[in-house]
């Protein structure tokens, strides 16, 4: 797996320590805020906006992913209102189909690449995932890092992979998955999150959605953290979307609110924030629909897709 | 393959008004003194309003006690002693505490509330903190009251008698629940002057010991200001007096105490140092900073009200402060989204914003976020001064607000030093990712409640109180018994 590489980052890891307890108490604090009428309905749009709708299963057909662009683009029968998803995130090899679905909009298409959701492939393999995705017409690369190669301290190997991808990606945005459910505490988070970013990300991603834990409101905290510390230093907006996990309309509002909080509205847009789910709309919907006629509905009125 | 932008700029989202409601219970016009079981207008017939100081409207009308009620009060509270509370068995009497430890949380709503508008503390505070701690305390000293033979190991143990108890205004049920949980359980019956800006919740946990069919007189609650605090602490009939308040006041308790066999305990003022060192996890230790300043208006004895910051991370903590501090929500305590409500009288904002002018006048430099703040009632921006020095009197000075003296250090010697060059001595703070660093901290510093990497922690369990002028004797855990107790 020794492919020479073409770009290399230079790494500057400082140690940013993360005391865990604080994390958790922030974290209570910020779910006490309370979203109430206009600003529930208006989070809630924003956060259906923001949301990459992913199908990644090994039984994916074509049929399900265009149905899946299908709600991408009408989340809900008979509401006008409301905005279309930011992207539909799926497997390379589906990419041409949501594409062509998604044709004329401006929901981008994401494809999760460099051997997902493992990533435990040789480098070549990875780059020519990527290269597959990006001919196909994803606007989006989600990578995984090697999380073997960063638990043995391998930062510089991880981090040069991250800007060969990056490389590879030509102009699609790359999302750089740190799977922390595989990192074991907040510190390798917050020093994964602070690789990755150095090595190229355009945003950084927590999890596959196929290990647990996932998306937990300590580790997002951790990670919008170290992006407002980066931009800080730098002065250049990285993403985050946190993905997996996110249980109900709450939770995403959750999200909002920390973003707010933790990074400032500059970043309340699709282009600096995703939320990576699958059922998690419905939710939403759910409670939009409670909020314009003041009962909740059965999930039998909400299409699963 | 273009990028279509979905948005360009961020959505400056925004929360709506939530606020708690108030429409399930309703506070009586006027309230009475209550002694020896029952409620009754003061003597004199005088009385006085208590305003909600968030709108300056008048809640209520509380009966003000002179020297007579005071009298009635020590004596039904003496005939408690002797003919009932003294004789109970401590299980028995542990039985009341917990009705009451259980009335306070199935009433904890209304509570929290009343709270908020007695005194103008969030309602996320009051729902969050104060109301469950001071139910919590009640649980605590409830288990104590049978097993106090077993606190002191190798002494015999008595109740003191007849205890008065003053208290202050910024957390009022909580120091309720602070001074007359171990009291009871130990034992003594009481006699408790709460802040006269804020006598309502002691008044509604009057009403609670009559639910939970408390013995008359065990507890009396006299309200009044000063002049009443003074009658009470003169009264010849006390076996001891506690006192939580300002250090100016505990002082002149223990005057008025001098030569006489009442015993005394006081918790008193303080201007803690919160000390952040450059290996500090920085974004919890800013976090750390606003909760040490912050809470409560800043109305709180131990608030870390001088932040000592190492000089390599000084400009970091300072931006990230500023940071955190745009997103403080100031306004009606009863929003549960507000953190930070009102000054809890005219004359306390006005306190506060004469410390606003000296540290400006003295060459200190003022930041104040630009929230915005109601038109009516008494608000202070969140605050805090760079360029201080040592000598500044907001530096040696309590201020009881939401103002923050920043000033810087190198070595931990110097933040020691600095630490300590204060008459208080009631709390500290330090924030550092190492261990041995914590204990030399944590040993050098004179005081009597040290955080490590958190602030503003409190448990019925662990004992709260001062060294030097913050005050003496300790509340909460074994040694707060101590302080209720005879040890033979």
């Amino acid at each position: 797996m020794s492919s020479s590489l073409a770009v290399s980052t230079k790494l500057n890891l400082q140690a940013h320590p993360v005391d865990e307890v604080g994390i958790r108490e922030r974290v209570a604090r910020l779910a006490t805020r309370s979203i109430k009428k206009a600003s529930k309905v208006e989070g809630l749009k924003l956060a259906l906006s923001m949301v990459d709708l992913t199908t990644l299963e090994g039984a994916d057909t074509p049929g399900k992913v265009r149905q899946l662009c299908t709600k991408a683009i009408h989340l809900h029968s008979g509401r006008k209102d409301l905005p279309m998803v930011a992207a539909v995130c799926v497997y390379p090899t589906m990419v041409r189909i949501a594409r062509e679905t998604l044709q004329g909009t401006p929901i981008q298409v994401a494809a999760v690449a460099t051997a997902f959701p493992s990533g435990m492939n040789p480098l070549a393999v990875k780059l020519a995932d990527t290269r597959y995705a990006v001919g196909e017409g994803a606007h989006e690369i989600d990578m995984v890092i090697s999380r073997g190669d960063f638990l043995r301290g391998e930062y510089q190997r991880v981090a040069d992979e991250i800007s060969q991808v990056k490389e590879a990606c030509g102009k699609a945005h790359l999302k750089v998955i740190l799977e922390t459910g595989e990192l074991g505490t907040l510190d390798r988070v917050r020093l994964a999150s602070d690789l990755a970013m150095q090595a190229g990300a355009d945003f950084i991603k927590t999890s596959t959605g196929k290990i647990q834990p996932a998306a937990t409101p300590e580790v997002v905290l951790v990670m919008l953290q170290a992006i407002d510390d980066y931009y800080r230093k730098t002065g250049k907006r990285i993403g985050m979307k946190p993905a997996g996990g996110i249980a109900n309309a709450k939770a995403a509002l959750n999200l909002l609110i920390m973003v707010r909080e933790i990074l400032g509205p500059a970043w309340l847009t699709p282009d600096l924030f995703r939320i990576g789910a699958s059922k998690l709309p419905n939710d939403m919907l759910m409670q939009l629909e409670k909020e314009r006629t003041g009962v909740y509905q059965g999930l039998d009125y909400f299409s699963n897709d | 393959m273009t990028k279509t932008k979905i948005a360009t700029k961020g959505l400056d989202w925004s929360y709506a008004p939530a606020p708690e409601s108030a429409d399930h219970f309703q506070l009586k016009g006027q309230y009475g003194l209550f002694i020896g079981g029952k409620f009754f207008p003061a003597s004199s017939g005088k009385r006085f309003p208590t305003i909600n100081p968030a709108t300056e409207k008048i809640l209520a009308h509380v009966a003000e006690a002179g020297a007579k009620d005071v009298d009635q009060a020590v004596r039904a509270a003496r005939v408690a002693y002797e003919k009932v509370w003294r004789k109970m068995p401590g299980r028995e009497r542990g039985k009341y505490l917990y009705r009451i430890a259980r009335i306070l949380q199935e009433r904890a709503r209304e509570l929290a509330v009343v709270e908020s508008m007695d005194g103008g503390k969030p309602i996320r505070e009051s729902r969050d903190v104060d109301i469950p701690l001071a139910a919590a305390h009640f649980f605590y000293h409830a288990g104590w009251a049978d097993k106090l033979g077993y606190a002191f190991p190798g002494k015999m143990v008595q109740p003191l008698g007849v205890v008065g108890q003053i208290i202050p205004w910024n957390f009022p049920l909580l120091m309720v629940a602070w001074k007359v949980a171990p009291a009871l359980a130990c034992g003594n019956t009481v006699v408790l002057k709460p802040a006269e800006t804020t006598p309502l919740t002691a008044l509604l946990f009057a009403e609670i010991c009559q639910e939970a069919g408390l013995p008359d007189g065990v507890f009396n609650c006299i309200t009044g200001a000063g002049a009443t605090g003074a009658a009470l602490v003169n009264h010849a009939g006390l076996d001891k007096v506690a006192f939580t308040g300002s250090t100016d006041v505990g002082k002149a308790i223990q005057k008025s105490l001098a030569g006489r066999s009442t015993k005394l305990t006081l918790e008193l003022g303080g201007k803690a140092a919160n000390i952040i060192f450059e290996d500090a996890a920085i974004d919890q230790a800013v976090e750390g900073i606003i909760n040490g300043i912050f809470f409560n208006q800043g109305h709180v004895c131990c608030a870390g009200s001088r932040l000592l910051v190492q000089e390599s991370v000084e400009k970091e903590v300072v931006a990230k402060l500023k940071a955190r501090m745009a997103h403080l929500i100031v306004g009606d305590p009863l929003d549960k989204n507000t953190d930070i409500g009102a000054i809890n009288s005219k004359g306390q904002r006005d306190r506060i914003r004469d410390y606003l002018k000296f540290g400006q006048e003295e060459g200190a430099e003022l930041f104040q976020t630009s929230c915005s703040i109601p038109q009516k009632g008494y608000f202070i921006r969140p605050s805090f001064f760079t360029k201080v020095a040592q000598s500044h009197r907001i530096v040696q000075e309590e201020i009881f607000g939401p103002v923050l003296a920043i000033q810087s250090f190198r070595t931990l010697d110097e933040a020691l030093e600095k630490a300590n060059n204060t008459p208080y001595g009631l709390s500290g703070g330090v924030w550092t990712d190492k261990g041995a660093k914590i204990f030399k901290v944590t040993r050098g510093i004179k005081a009597g409640v040290i955080w490590a990497n958190t602030f503003n922690k409190f448990d019925p369990s662990s004992p709260f109180g001062g060294y030097k002028e913050s005050g003496y004797g300790r509340e909460g855990g074994r040694h707060g018994l101590r302080a209720y107790l005879e040890c033979l």
